[in-house]
């Protein structure tokens, strides 16, 4: 998905990471192999990038400076595509099963700020600190989203849940992850992780009182994700 | 961070939490917490007074008697500094990265997940 940005903005000065948030890695490799990335291809299976940065969901990004600082926090993240995804041609295929279609169909609610954030990032990367986009330290810890005691719990029982479930007691981690979800409703990882790992297709289970697609139709399609908030730095 | 006491190692902690024990207290950024005596020259540290001080939640199972401090909440927001941690993960081939590599260019961290 971010190949031929990489490509475009490398020679720019810019390198792109991107950062799997499987616990699984062999469900992560099988999609990074046949494509051999030339840029660093990491896989995070604790969710690190959660703590570390307040990621909440796929795809969310961070912008980092030459100089080791944080630029912009995290933010939803989409690369401009030329053409329409496979999933949503997906959608109005007839051959697809009906809960899957339910899923494809109401996935097309979700708004993408594709051409916005593209034209940002072109931005930073040609104009650096002089950028409208580039935040001050002090901006970019404030917009780096809420962390009190529930969102912190929640980041230690996604944490606990992972090292169990990859240390011998698969059965004790949905119980903590349950609690993650319920401490952090917003962050999208943690239960799309723990969802997808009791079924594949993230329908409803016993494990967990939610799925995908009811909790998606709780909040609307085109609250997924929130709005970017472009505006300027404070003082440009 | 997974601990299996609850005394914990002081130099792990400050790999793993990027906050350095200092005479002045635990700090990190601009901010720094002052800790109970002794603490900037121990080897260990309870794990206890670390989550009152620090505001790191600590959680447990009781059946595999381990323990998960999480990350700091005093400030109320994700990131307690704009300075970037070091970040290392494994890439797809098993081998370890360190974000710390990319100094010297503009870097673009991007999640995604095949669920």
């Amino acid at each position: 998905m971010w190949q031929a940005l990489r490509n475009e903005l490398h020679p720019k000065g810019l390198e792109i990471v991107t950062v799997a948030l499987d616990v699984d890695p062999d469900a992560a490799r099988q999609w990074i192999e046949p494509v051999n990335p030339n840029h660093p291809t990491l896989i995070d299976s604790a969710h690190r990038v959660d703590e570390l940065f307040g990621v909440i969901n796929v795809p969310n990004s961070v912008w980092i400076d030459e100089d080791g600082m944080i630029v912009r926090p995290v933010e939803a993240a989409w690369p401009e595509r030329a053409e329409q995804p496979d999933w949503q041609k997906m959608a109005d295929s007839p051959d697809i099963p009906p809960e899957m279609r339910e899923t494809l169909q109401l996935a097309k609610g979700i708004k993408v700020q594709a051409k916005e954030y593209t034209d940002a990032l072109r931005d930073w990367v040609a104009k650096g600190k002089d950028s409208n986009f580039a935040l001050s330290p002090e901006e970019v810890v404030a917009r780096s989203g809420p962390r009190g005691e529930a969102e912190a719990t929640a980041a230690a029982y996604f944490e606990l849940g992972e090292y169990l479930y990859e240390n011998g007691h698969r059965d004790l981690a949905p119980r903590h992850w349950r609690e993650a979800h319920r401490l952090q409703p917003d962050n999208w990882t943690y239960k799309r992780q723990a969802w997808s790992l009791a079924d594949p297709f993230q329908g409803p289970t016993q494990l967990y009182d939610s799925c995908w697609v009811n909790d998606v139709k709780k909040i609307g399609a085109e609250n997924y994700y929130p709005p970017l908030d472009l505006t300027p730095a404070r003082g440009k | 961070m997974i601990l299996k006491s609850l005394e914990v190692d002081r130099k792990a902690f400050e790999a793993r939490t990027e906050w350095a024990i200092k005479p002045e207290g635990a700090c990190k950024g601009d901010v720094c917490v002052p800790l109970p005596p002794g603490a900037s020259s121990a080897s260990k540290l309870n794990a206890k007074m670390l989550s009152e001080r620090l505001g790191m939640p600590l959680v447990q199972d009781a059946d595999a008697k381990i323990w998960s401090l999480g990350p700091e909440s005093l400030g109320g927001r994700a990131l307690t500094t704009a300075r970037a941690p070091e970040l290392k993960l494994p890439d797809y081939k098993g081998k370890e990265f360190a974000l710390s590599s990319l100094r010297g260019q503009k870097t673009l961290i991007v999640t995604w997940s095949s669920w």
